[in-house]
């Protein structure tokens, strides 16, 4: 079992390495490029702080508890784009006849897709997900309990979007250029989950809860960290549930990816 | 038991066409249909055929890349979908028209991927790189992006990229396409050399039939999806070698000529192809037809290869 999950892992890691010290070639730009993607992310959530100078609350919500949601919803995403991200690519991969080449080598093809280029870069938002998550942090009345919930947080936050970006990417096997749509899920979703979900209509939460269940990334979880109850009057026991929703989820994903695989139809060229 | 094996091989593509603003009519394109296959260890076969023909979607499924639509396979004793990465071991996949290779790195980078991906021991990564970079020359190109490579070069470069870690069959879709004379040689010297020392099983696709006769002494062609010929080339020879070709050079432009014993089969301007049974003399039908025309110059022709596909083509 360690080993279904372990080998795949050893894989990613050196095909990604192998990406990095090719990239490291164009030094400057590397810093350049990771330096910029660093401010424009910074950029948006000056957004958010700028809102709090007019405002003393959203949605009941104070500043730092506000940050505290962005940076658990930013770190997840962060997270899930820097390992699958590239996973965006795969109408192009199916064009370019690369996804065929992938499939005739031994490694997984999903690890390879995912590999593929790794761009070291793209830690650029993970490290301005984690600046905000670290601030927020320092006013959190820590427990044993809330350490524990906030790492099973960002774990099943980033395994929800590892399945999301899979999952939807997948629509690429059938139609080739439905990137966009995925983006509307995962960059979408990501955006709303920044937010307290008591600032949109209860049937955007019941949906971000039992449709696309993004409310499992940040919200529930962040609410027993915090220590509060559920605005909306959900039961308690939905802030311990990310882990079963993730797990779910990466199985859907699977099974989407499986279909997908088995439907390939190649290029006629 | 052979290497490859298949029985009843077919692939369906389901197509949709626009017909109207609105609707689609829907097609089934029988890629391959029925398609029987025996290659034992060690064979160079040439798998030829026209376009669209199902070459590329034969490979497709003997790499496991497509799911057949029906039809049994067996590739190394295994069912190449779905044991795709056992598989992947121990077959090696050349696509002419396009790079399995890293478009951004130097060929170097790219091979030492492959090591890692192929988990190949470094002794023996470096012993197989050095003998591929010596027979296909490829010392000066070694840290050339292959964005900068020429087509010829690249080639070479994906050639070995496939071989790295050493597999029993290597598929070559189209390898020579947009070679010159004297690259397409060097390729046909080495994988020959290939199969001679190492034993590797090469199944190639072509549309240069001089590649089939430098190197395959088995032929297989395909058209609409459909084996239309597997056997020895001399078979193939032997086929069309039924009929020869009287070129025939007129003084003035004619309708076909018609005569005993030959058909004409071409006509272009003043010059004429007229095909006779091989097995018959020309001289008859030489004095018949200069005794009937004015004629300007004969020359016979043997027959061709060409000429003996052609006709299976169209037979078809
Ligand atoms: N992905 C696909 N989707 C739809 N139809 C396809 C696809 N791939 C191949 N076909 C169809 O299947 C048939 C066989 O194609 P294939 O590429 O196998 O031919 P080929 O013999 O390799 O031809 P060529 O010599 O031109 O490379 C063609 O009619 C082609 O249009
Ligand atoms: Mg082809």
């Amino acid at each position: 079992m360690a080993e279904l999950l372990l080998t795949p892992l050893v894989r990613y890691c050196e095909i990604a390495a192998l990406w990095v010290r090719a990239s490291t070639t164009y030094r400057a730009s590397f810093w350049m490029l990771t330096v910029g993607g660093f401010l424009i992310t910074g950029v948006d959530f000056v957004g958010i702080w700028i809102l709090f100078h007019t405002v003393h609350s959203l949605g009941g919500f104070s500043l730092r508890e506000v940050a505290f949601l962005y940076g658990g919803t930013g770190l997840a995403i962060a997270i899930a784009d820097l390992f699958v991200g590239r996973i965006e690519r795969l109408g192009s991969m199916i064009r370019l006849g690369r996804l065929d080449t992938m499939m005739v080598r031994p490694v997984p093809l999903l690890i390879q897709v995912c590999a593929d280029e790794f761009a070291l870069r793209r830690i650029a938002r993970v490290v301005q997900a984690l600046v905000v998550f670290g601030w927020a942090s320092a006013y959190v009345d820590w427990s044993p309990g809330r350490v524990a919930m906030a790492a099973s947080m960002v774990v099943s936050g980033s395994v929800i979007f590892f399945a999301l970006f899979i999952a939807f990417a997948c629509l690429q096997f059938w139609t080739a250029d439905s990137a966009e749509v995925a983006n509307a899920f995962t960059y979408g979703g990501n955006t709303l989950t920044s937010y307290p979900l008591t600032v949109f209509p209860g049937e955007v939460v019941k949906a971000l809860t039992f449709v696309l269940p993004l409310a499992f990334v940040n919200w529930y979880p962040s609410l027993y960290i915090l220590g509060r109850p559920d605005p909306l009057g959900f039961p308690a026991w939905t802030q311990v549930l990310s882990p079963v929703v993730a797990l779910a989820m990466a199985g859907i994903a699977a099974l989407v990816w499986r279909t997908g695989v088995r439907h390939y139809r190649s290029t006629g060229s | 038991m052979g290497l490859i094996e298949a029985r009843g091989l077919s692939r369906t593509f389901t197509v949709y066409k626009r017909s109207g603003r609105l609707n689609r009519t829907r097609t089934e394109v029988r890629a391959v249909h029925d398609l029987d296959l025996a290659i034992e260890p060690g064979e160079m076969v040439g798998y030829i055929g026209p376009n669209g023909a199902g070459k590329s979607t034969t490979i497709k499924m003997l790499t496991g890349i497509l799911v057949p639509t029906g039809g049994h396979l067996r590739v190394a004793g295994v069912d190449p979908s779905r044991k795709r990465r056992a598989l992947a071991h121990r077959i090696g996949v050349v696509f002419g028209q396009r790079t399995t290779l890293w478009w951004d790195l130097p060929l170097r980078d790219s091979f030492e991927l492959l090591q890692k991906i192929y988990r190949v021991p470094s002794d023996r990564f470096r012993t197989n790189l050095a003998e591929f970079v010596e027979l296909l020359d490829l010392g000066d190109l070694l840290d050339t992006p292959v964005r900068q490579l020429s087509l010829g070069q690249r080639m070479r470069g994906d050639i070995t990229a496939a071989l790295l870690h050493d597999p029993e069959i290597l598929y070559l879709d189209e390898p020579t396409i947009g070679l010159d004379v004297i690259s397409k040689g060097r390729l046909r010297e080495f994988l020959r050399t290939l199969n001679a020392e190492r034993g590797v099983t090469l199944l190639l696709t072509t549309h240069d039939l001089q590649d089939i006769e430098a190197l395959c002494r088995r032929v297989i062609v395909i058209d609409h999806g459909t084996k239309v010929f597997d056997g020895a080339l001399t078979e193939l020879h032997r086929q069309g070698g039924s009929t020869r070709t009287l070129v025939v050079d007129l003084v003035d432009e004619a309708p076909p000529i018609s005569v005993e014993g030959a058909t004409a089969r071409r006509v272009e301007g003043p010059r004429q192809w007229l095909s006779f049974p091989a097995d018959a003399s020309a001289a008859p039908l030489v004095a018949a037809v200069a005794a009937a025309y004015d004629v300007a110059d004969l020359s016979i022709q043997e027959p061709d290869i060409e000429d003996v596909i052609r006709e299976l083509y169209s037979r078809s």
